[in-house]
């Protein structure tokens, strides 16, 4: 069982995370401009890489959505990064 | 003639403290500190146990997690635990012990006959043998004949055994030399350390072995290394077994205890040590699987720990040079022993009767050791203790990912450096004298200065021993699972050289020892005939668990109810006092229906009373997805189907949610408080992932501004009141009831506290949402609880409730919609035909797939007799090909329609309404005409009545 880390929360059981999607595929638009093709790229295409994988992840207990980069052959976290910016 | 206790020798037990137990029925007595292993052996037992295939007689081998023969079964406080190894349980006063495989018991066995026919069952004989005529007939034999310990069904352990994640500077596996010396020299340097052991003592191999390290006798170090770890704020757990090495330096421990619950821990290491020490192997002759045969590693730790003499006249059989002090520590006890060495030459003995360049080739006896023949010759002896060698213990090196080494010093597989970010030290990495060991803990513990210093600088010479094809009588490879020699050699004539086939060929390796004993000689074996190179060969994969850990250890408090724990409504003693029956519906524990007698009959009776008069029920787990900010609209229309944003404050709208792939994900109903504040009334099952795809679209679409989600769920209670009297109920309740039109929603006060009604319908009839704050529920629930008997009203369940929503062709996503349905297969095309702005699943709809003429549609149907279709049939063609073209998803019969409803998923289904079409369930074809979903008031007289 890994452990993840939470911008907001700190290091925590993987059980509390859910993994959302690869980062860096911005949802193409407008729809009516989108070929069938680039749609289903979007959709299906990932590129799970070996070593580095930047990634969205959502922690469940705290609602939040964020940048984790991670090492998927050695599963070290390397930087985990809020994707919102400061209220003010 | 067997073993028996020495007079004085026995460092570990407490002579003045006796402890009696049952072992197969007779009475066994042994001292506080004994294990079963060692009681038995005190008490002259050598038969504990048949073999799994052929009732072998067997007796005990090892002294610990490795040993393949002494199985027990324990019965100890009413708690019986199957396949115990007798070496690693302590005895206890009272304890059954049970031998395992064996009717009625080890010594009078009633299958012991199964050896004779062992020419007849090689490898894979079951396999070859009982399939042709149907494996089930054969199989409650076979596992009656064969196997290992009885479980007891009526033990069922309590959820009890808690779970504890811990993080440390540095683990130690083992407290051998090195593993001490690593602690300790960590701990020094201010880490935290974690120091391991399955044993119940520190030492290692010191404990029977002894030795003396800077100067002291090696408990004074072992104490000073304690001392260190405990000041550093480190922690040591004995008893433990470390059974796994996880993604993430993560390690699971198993550490008992006889009085409490046994623990589960998580530990995270930032540094790991691996000292986990190696394990001797047998030797390879006729019958040396014979009680009375034992690893002479073994041997000296009952000897010095135990107090144990192995028989009157032993045997040593080596070729090794670790062999001899244990040797030499019997003729010190001053037992009768003689020691061969299969090499020329050998370090000296002083007293010890030993002689060179001679062979064991077969032990000899029935039930036990009798006497063996050694270079051809007779001779007579009542224990053979043997050594061929040592295998490093690198299982945890392996788990972890680390590869292995061939180094022929040692005769072994050893880590090889930079595979594992693990450190491996002492007899674990091959290093097996006990001054360098120590210098590799210390290293490993990043100690500074002088490392630890042993007189003892032995350079052990191990000189290579296989197994003989060429001897005759059967080789034991497996004492567990019954392998022979012979067996690896059929295994390779019919092409299973591979040691993974070779294991599953054989089962060689497979049993609960996880063959530490055996894996050696199994892949030497076949390197030998194969004629590859032990490296080219390989090892089998090592997987966790290290050894068998019980399951209740595992799964913790995650059993039974607590497994996956219901959510639970805060009126549900209300609901009993009531007479209701619960079931769960969505992870949520609701009432089916009320009162006693038959389910379905009930449901019906309330659903008509609700349909002629009034029914309430409870509601209260459909979601209240509170969207509150400005751009609260945006959010909803972007992440629905339906847009939110033109929709009136103090009105409600149906819509959807879709998945990007233009899957229907979930539907309800979206209600408008006011400018900046909405309530998604999400499907009770669906509240969660509602809400997460909510704060998606809220933090990656609006940058998290302008609009907050929050979940008030299970804060407020909603009981819906249904039925053509609804409003006289609510009136009658003492409730003032807003002028309300079918879709609006209205926020009011009850009591002095806030109270929301919401008039939507999920049954078809006029219905009235009342929602409190659950402080308040109460109240609210009596209040119209008391009004119920005069308004001819009652409770309902959701068995009722489902009926009536079929009725008017409501849906429930997941049930009457499936992974593919799109919202214009339900009948609402239009967002999907008009929506210009971009919302969730927008492009999948106009997809080839979304834009195909033969999705599958919702419809009704209506059968053309008078019973209900069977939920889940398929729905075919009347003539031509039969092929699927859906089918049903939800069927009912209709006491207000007087006949039976159903709704399906049927291929084209708008096209094909007035048709007739087949329902395919169990070979049997039944008729229904295809109509509209809505059966019931289609023109919405009773909604809007």
């Amino acid at each position: 069982m890994q452990a993840f880390t939470c911008p907001f929360c700190g290091h925590r059981d993987e059980t509390e995370f859910h993994f959302v999607v690869e980062a860096g595929k911005p949802r193409p638009e407008p729809s009516e401009e989108v070929s069938d093709e680039k749609w289903a790229a979007y959709l299906h295409m990932g590129k799970a890489p070996k070593g580095e994988a930047r990634e969205i992840w959502l922690h469940i207990t705290c609602g939040l959505y964020f940048l984790m980069t991670r090492d998927t052959v050695t599963r070290d976290i390397l930087s985990s990064e809020c994707l919102l910016e400061a209220s003010e | 003639m067997t073993s028996f206790r020495h007079e004085t020798l026995g460092s570990k037990i407490d002579r003045s403290k006796v402890i009696k137990f049952e072992f197969d029925g007779r009475i066994v007595s042994g001292f506080e500190g004994d294990t079963i292993a060692s009681a038995l052996l005190a008490n002259g037992v050598r038969l504990v146990g048949r073999s799994f295939k052929y009732h072998r007689p067997r007796g005990v081998w090892g002294m610990g997690s490795e040993e393949p023969n002494a199985l027990v079964d324990v019965l100890i406080d009413g708690k019986s635990t199957p396949n115990l190894k007798a070496t690693t349980i302590k005895a206890r006063e009272g304890m059954v012990v049970r031998s395992v495989n064996v009717s009625p018991s080890a010594a009078k066995d009633r299958y012991r006959f199964m050896d004779l026919f062992n020419r007849f069952i090689p490898a894979g004989f079951y396999y070859k043998t009982f399939m042709a005529l149907g494996w089930d007939r054969w199989e409650p034999m076979i596992r009656k004949m064969a196997g290992l310990g009885r479980i007891d069904a009526n033990n069922q352990p309590p959820v009890d055994s808690p779970q504890i994640n811990a993080e440390c500077d540095v683990l130690v596996i083992g407290t051998g030399p090195a593993g001490l010396a690593a602690a300790k020299a960590a701990a020094e340097g201010g880490q935290k350390v974690w120091l391991i052991d399955e044993a119940q003592d520190l030492g290692g191999s010191l404990r029977w072995r002894g030795g003396t390290i800077d100067g002291k006798d090696w408990p004074e170090y072992a104490a000073l290394s304690k001392e260190a770890v405990l000041k550093a704020g480190g922690k040591i757990l004995l008893d433990t077994t470390l059974w796994g090495a996880f993604d993430q330096h993560m390690f699971a421990a198993w550490q008992r205890f006889t009085s409490s619950p046994d623990l589960h821990w998580r530990i995270r290491a930032k540094k790991t040590i691996l000292a986990a020490g190696a394990i001797e192997r047998p030797l390879w002759f006729a019958n040396n699987d014979l009680p009375g045969v034992m690893s002479a590693e073994a041997a000296m730790h009952y000897l010095v720990c135990y107090g144990i003499v192995p028989g009157t006249d032993i045997l040593i059989g080596t070729a090794n040079d670790l062999t001899y002090p244990i040797a030499q520590a019997f003729g010190n006890a001053g037992v009768n022993v003689t020691l061969i060495d299969q090499r020329q030459s050998g370090p000296e003995l002083q007293g010890v009767r030993h002689a060179y360049g001679v062979k064991l080739t077969s032990a000899e006896g029935h039930n036990g050791v009798t006497g063996a023949t050694v270079d051809g010759e007779y001779v007579s002896t009542d224990a053979i203790l043997v050594s061929g060698g040592y295998t490093p213990t690198v299982h945890l090196w392996c788990q972890s990912g680390g590869k292995l080494d061939w180094q022929p010093e040692i005769d072994g597989l050893v880590p090889r450096p930079g595979t594992s970010d693990m450190i491996v030290v002492g007899a674990a990495n091959g290093t097996y004298a006990l001054n360098a060991a120590l210098k590799e803990g210390h290293a490993a513990g990043g100690g500074r200065g002088r490392a630890p210093k042993s007189v003892l600088k032995q350079n052990p010479a191990i000189e290579p021993v296989r197994p003989d094809p060429d001897l005759k009588g059967r080789q034991w490879i497996d004492m567990q699972n019954d392998v022979t020699l012979k067996d690896v050699s059929l295994a390779a004539s019919e092409g299973f050289q591979s040691v993974e086939h070779l294991k599953r060929y054989t089962t060689l390796g497979m049993a609960t020892d996880q063959g530490r004993t055996s894996n050696f000689a199994g892949l030497a074996a076949m390197s030998a005939i194969t004629g590859k190179s032990i490296p080219e060969t390989g090892t089998t994969t090592y997987r966790p668990p290290f050894q068998p850990v019980p399951l209740v250890t595992i799964s913790g408090r995650r059993r039974g109810d607590l497994f996956n724990p219901l959510k639970r409504l805060v009126l549900e003693d209300a609901h009993r006092s009531e007479g209701a029956r619960f079931r769960e519906y969505g992870g949520w524990l609701r009432p089916s229906v009320y009162g006693v007698g038959d389910e379905t009959t009930l449901a019906q009776e309330e659903a008509m009373i609700a349909r002629s008069n009034v029914g309430i029920f409870d509601a209260s787990p459909l979601g209240k997805l509170e969207v509150i900010g400005p751009k609260a609209g945006e959010l909803l229309d972007f992440t629905g189907y339906v847009r939110m944003s033109t929709l009136k404050p103090g009105r409600a709208r149906y819509g959807f949610m879709l998945a990007e792939s233009g899957i229907v994900y979930d539907d309800g109903v979206v209600l408008r408080l006011d400018e900046n504040r909405f309530i998604v009334s999400a499907s009770s099952s669906h509240v969660d992932g509602v809400r997460w795809k909510l704060e998606d679209g809220r933090q990656d679409r609006l940058g998290g501004k302008g609009v907050y989600i929050h979940d008030m769920t299970s804060a407020w209670t909603t009981l819906t009141v249904t039925g053509p009297k609804a409003s006289e109920l609510i009136a009658g309740a003492g409730i003032e009831l807003p002028a309300l039109t079918h879709m609006s929603v209205s926020e009011t006060k009850f009591e002095g506290r806030p109270l929301r009604i919401a008039r939507i319908s999920f049954t078809g009839d006029k219905s009235f949402e009342l929602s409190v704050p659950s402080l308040h529920a109460e109240n609210l629930r009596n209040r119209l609880s008391g009004a119920l008997a005069q308004f001819g009203g009652k409770w309902i369940g959701l068995e009722a409730v489902m009926i009536m929503r079929a009725e008017k062709g409501y849906i429930l996503i997941g049930k009457d919609t499936d992974g593919l349905t799109m919202p214009h297969d339900l009948g609402w095309a239009g967002p999907r035909e008009k929506r210009t702005d971009e919302y969730i699943g927008k492009r999948s709809l106009f997809t080839p797939e979304g834009k195909s003429n033969t999705r599958k549609q919702l419809v009704g149907f209506e059968t053309l007799d008078n019973n209900p279709l069977v939920t889940g049939s398929h729905l075919v063609p009347v003539d031509g090909d039969r092929r699927s073209l859906g089918y049903v998803t939800s069927s009912y019969f209709s006491n207000t329609l007087k006949r039976p409803i159903a709704l399906g998923l049927l291929e084209n289904g708008t096209g094909r309404i007035g048709q007739v079409i087949g329902c395919f369930n169990n070979g049997e074809i039944r008729m229904a005409k295809v109509i509209g979903p809505c059966a019931l008031d289609p023109e919405g007289v009773r909604l809007n009545g």
